[in-house]
């Protein structure tokens, strides 16, 4: 099935958002969309998909006109569309998360799952899925979690999928799944747009490439144009995506972490006995598959887990037992995993957000007594330091693009002077112009005689900063090692190989 | 552009309200001409119908008018005036129904869900009145004292709750349901003992509160109207700045939109609910203060009549804002003053007015009821209401 968009326009106020812009997919493609963080990705596919309403444009399937005026619609129409956010019940089954909403009912009422469940069997061997129907949503890993919204697309028949930015959430392990399922998927003649901020699986699985720039579409490129390419023709200036990295003198420690173990409220641990330290001018990053304690570790500098035990020491002060603010002030900075649950609240104006750890200080606040017009002052600043793409600071969060949400959350955290930073999964959702800008910054700290811990699951961004990297498996650091290792070390030991 | 989170309340802001508004007299209008005895025997014959349900409906909104807001048959010669008597009656009834709403919204914007405005108001009545007919001090220091009393008890009343449910994770919800009932058998039982009871009664009522602890009237002695409508405003003016200037407003709206990432910028989560419970309680009180030192005098255990659960209602209509819960209040207070006239000169019920509050709440929170029949596309309809439900 084709796919084609003419003319799409739509404003938000003074911003155009999408300037009638014109896309063809053709039959059985996978065609990327690449665009710097505001571009106008996510509000194009939503009109594809009818979360919003364009101001003008027509959308065509196999040539023939489409009114598309909620997700229904685009559904009756072959469209399907993946969230970042999963739209499943965590309570529920794959099966009963899959019905939902076109509930069948059998004897009394009774839930009929029968048909649903050999379905889901049979399009998951077709494509290699490898999902059981009956299993639990909230027992899966967020890549399966994932295959359930594409299974619930497909068996909806889909015929064009959209996926928007759907490896953001992934492992590296999982990343290489989804890109054989799309392969699979296009193979038996399923189209798919695919947006991502990751060139190399732009190279790796798209067929053809549409360049988005401030709305507009600014041309193609080829899969087999070079990562350096087609990063410059997105962000429309020379980008270098390895950071250039200075050797230079390592000082005395700055965060020690002594026989460190957190537990669940059940008591159950999560990080076993771990040791560390992190010096003056180092970075040390903490890489493992998602969900072997680095979270948890993380949010433990700043003692946001509840059952610790163990010691972490900041600058000689001993953090456990801290308020959070307490441990704040002490001079860490902190940047969540995810801007969504904890970095953000999406009600309040990015202005009070890039304040909201130090709106009760001067000059943001004299007394109980804040001053909007310094912190509307300072939030300007910030939006042109950090190329936060908005249009007025005195708008509410929620207006903003993924990547621009997290440029908020990054210039709160590294516009404070501390001494240790802790950064989980920094540059999660930036186009490579803001990654670029965002690892010189994390250098600079470094530079600086700053302590950085960082987490991240981007095997590349934590071999381009990291001065040395502790990986975790299982709650435990299985080894320390020298930034010198290469990627399969690396993969290897967060598989949980020690190799002696 | 150059201003933080202030908006005066903008047409915007108002279009649901005020259409809600304009729907709930539409069905408010059919049913009073369904329910007039009168009309009914023209249900044959669809002209005199409508002509005698329009003359219907005509009279009794215009009675509802009369008797809030201006009537000319109460002016004398000697005094013209007289007339607006209805106005000083819907602000006399306004003024405790603002502080009882600014209690909620306040709430509300933190993420609570405050039902006790009830509770913390008979709190406030209480130590208002115990404070107003026991002591005998100077007047101005009397009154001061009795509104303080009140502040502090509601205070108190309300603080508990948060205390509750940061300490223990108990629902506010579930809390201060509990409190209301606690508060009102409180209220019973204090009525019979000797210090309460009025001295030659065996009804439970209190000794009228002294001349000296009353609220200065502001019109003079003809009408009700009293310093408590410049108190309410007055508090309208401080729930805005302590929510869109202050930290602790700050504060109070980050834990109320995300729990989490307030937790995580080092805001104490539990201080918060406390101190917003504490300052919501005592507004409430405030509210009982104005209500017995203002214009009963007295305590019965009927004392804070509906003033804690209208309060509920006025903060949703006033979209959580201050501002918004002092004009939801003042059309209470005019539909409340003006029922009464309606029943006694028409033959509309009273409970008319009931069925129009209840509406009113209805489409607000049902705004896509609004929107199609008023044909809106893109009516603002998120708001300020923070509050979460069971699972917050
Ligand atoms: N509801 C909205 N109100 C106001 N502005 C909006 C709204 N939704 C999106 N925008 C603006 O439209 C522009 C395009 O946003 P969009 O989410 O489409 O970007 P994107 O290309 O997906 O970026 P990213 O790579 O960061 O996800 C942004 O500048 C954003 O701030
Ligand atoms: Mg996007």
């Amino acid at each position: 099935m084709s796919l084609e968009l003419r003319g799409i326009t739509k404003s938000f106020g003074a911003l155009v958002a999408n300037d009638s812009i014109d896309l063809k997919v053709e039959n059985g493609e996978i065609h990327a969309i690449l665009g710097e963080n505001g571009a106008g990705k996510s509000t194009l596919m939503n009109i594809v998909y009818g979360l919003v309403a364009p101001d003008s444009g027509e959308i065509l399937v196999d040539g023939i006109h489409k009114t598309i005026k909620e997700p229904r619609d685009a559904l009756a129409s072959g469209i399907g569309m993946v969230h970042q956010h999963f739209m499943l019940v965590p309570v529920f089954t794959v099966a009963e998360n899959i019905v939902l909403g076109h509930e069948k009912s059998g004897f009394a009422g009774r839930l009929e799952l029968g048909d649903a469940r050999a379905r889901i069997k049979e399009v998951s061997d077709q494509f290699g899925f490898d999902v059981n129907p009956d299993d639990l949503i909230e027992g899966l890993p967020v890549g399966v979690q994932q295959r359930v919204e594409i299974i619930r697309a497909l068996i909806y028949d889909a015929k064009v999928l959209i996926l928007d930015e759907p490896t953001a959430v992934l492992t590296p392990q999982e990343t290489d799944d989804l890109l054989k399922i799309m392969r699979e998927l296009k193979s038996q003649g399923t189209s798919i747009i695919f947006i991502t901020h990751k060139l190399r699986e732009v190279k790796a699985v798209a067929d053809r490439i549409t360049i988005i720039r401030r709305g507009k579409v600014v041309g193609n490129a080829s899969p087999t144009d070079s990562q350096d390419e087609l990063a410059s023709l997105m962000v429309g200036r020379q980008v270098e995506l390895v950071p250039e990295k200075f050797s230079h003198v390592i000082g005395d420690p700055v965060l020690t972490v002594k026989e460190l173990t957190i537990r669940d409220i059940t008591g159950r641990a999560l990080v076993t006995n771990i040791n560390f330290e992190v010096r003056a001018g180092e970075i040390l990053a903490i890489a493992g598959v998602q969900g072997n304690g680095q979270s948890e570790v993380a949010r433990a500098m700043v003692n946001l887990e509840e059952y610790v035990e163990g010691s972490i020491i900041v600058d000689g002060a001993q953090v456990i037992g801290m308020s959070v603010r307490e441990a704040l002030h002490a001079g860490i900075a902190f940047v969540p995993e995810s801007r969504e649950y904890d970095g953000l609240i999406a009600s309040m104006s990015i202005a009070e957000n890039l304040i909201l750890d130090v709106h009760d200080r001067p000059p943001y606040a004299h007394g109980i007594q804040m001053s909007p017009t310094v912190v509307l002052a300072e939030a300007e600043k910030r939006k042109v330091e950090f190329d936060i793409r908005l249009q007025s600071v005195s708008d509410p969060i929620s207006s903003l693009s993924g990547g621009n949400k997290q440029k908020v959350v990054l210039a709160r955290e590294l516009s404070r002077p501390v001494k240790l930073l802790v950064a989980s999964q920094p540059t999660r959702g930036l186009d490579v112009g803001s990654i670029e800008f965002v690892h010189k910054r994390i250098l600079e700290e470094r530079d600086a005689g700053r302590a950085v811990l960082l987490f991240s699951t981007e095997l590349d961004e934590v071999l381009a900063l990291a001065d040395r990297i502790a990986v975790m498996y299982r709650g435990e650091i299985l080894a320390i090692v020298p930034s010198g290792v290469t990627a399969q070390e690396l993969g290897l030991l967060m598989a949980g190989v020690v190799n002696a | 552009m150059r201003k933080l989170n202030f908006k005066l309340p903008s047409f915007r802001a108002l279009k649901l309200p005020g259409l809600s508004f304009l729907l709930a007299m539409f069905f408010g209008a059919l049913l009073i001409a369904f329910s007039d005895s009168t009309v009914l025997k023209h249900i044959g014959h669809p002209i005199d119908f409508i002509k005698a349900g329009g003359v219907a409906v005509w009279q009794s909104y215009l009675a509802l008018f009369q008797g809030s807001i201006y009537n000319p048959s109460l002016a004398t010669p000697h005094d013209s005036l007289l007339a607006w008597y209805p106005l000083s009656e819907t602000l006399v009834s306004a003024a405790p129904l603002i502080l009882a709403g600014l209690s909620v919204a306040l709430a509300f914007r933190a993420g609570l869900f405050n039902i006790g405005a009830q509770g913390q108001f008979i709190f406030g009545s209480i130590a208002a009145s115990y404070v107003g007919f026991h002591f005998h001090l100077p007047i101005g220091i009397h009154v001061i004292l009795s509104v303080l009393a009140a502040i502090v008890a509601g205070g108190i009343w309300g603080g508990l709750v948060g205390l509750l449910k940061a300490r223990t994770g108990a629902h506010e919800v579930i809390v201060t349901i509990m409190l209301n009932y606690v508060a009102l058998y409180f209220l019973m039982w204090l009525l019979g003992t000797t210090t309460f009871l009025r001295p030659g009664r065996k009804d439970p009522i209190s000794p009228d509160v002294l001349p000296s602890s009353r609220m200065p009237l502001l019109a003079g002695n003809n009408y009700r109207v009293n310093f408590g409508i410049f108190i309410a405003l007055a508090a309208a003016v401080f729930v805005w700045w302590l929510l869109s200037r202050s930290t602790w407003g700050f504060r109070f709206r980050a834990v109320g939109a995300n729990t989490a990432a307030a937790k995580t910028a080092g805001i104490s989560v539990p201080f918060v609910m406390t101190s917003v419970m504490a300052i919501s309680g005592a507004l409430a009180g405030l509210g009982g203060a104005v209500h017995v030192l203002g214009s009963d005098f007295s305590l019965t255990s009927g004392t804070a009549g509906n003033f804690g659960f209208d309060a509920i209602t006025v903060a949703l209509l006033g979209r959580a804002r201050p501002m918004g819960t002092v004009f939801a209040s003042l059309l209470f207070g005019a539909l409340r003053a003006g029922g009464g006239t309606m029943q006694a000169n028409t033959n509309t019920p009273i409970d008319i007015v009931l069925v129009i509050q209840a509406l009113v709440v209805l489409f607000i929170a049902a705004p896509s009821v609004v929107k199609w029949v008023f044909r809106l596309k893109n009516l603002k309809t998120t708001g300020e209401l923070a509050a979460k439900g069971w699972n917050g």
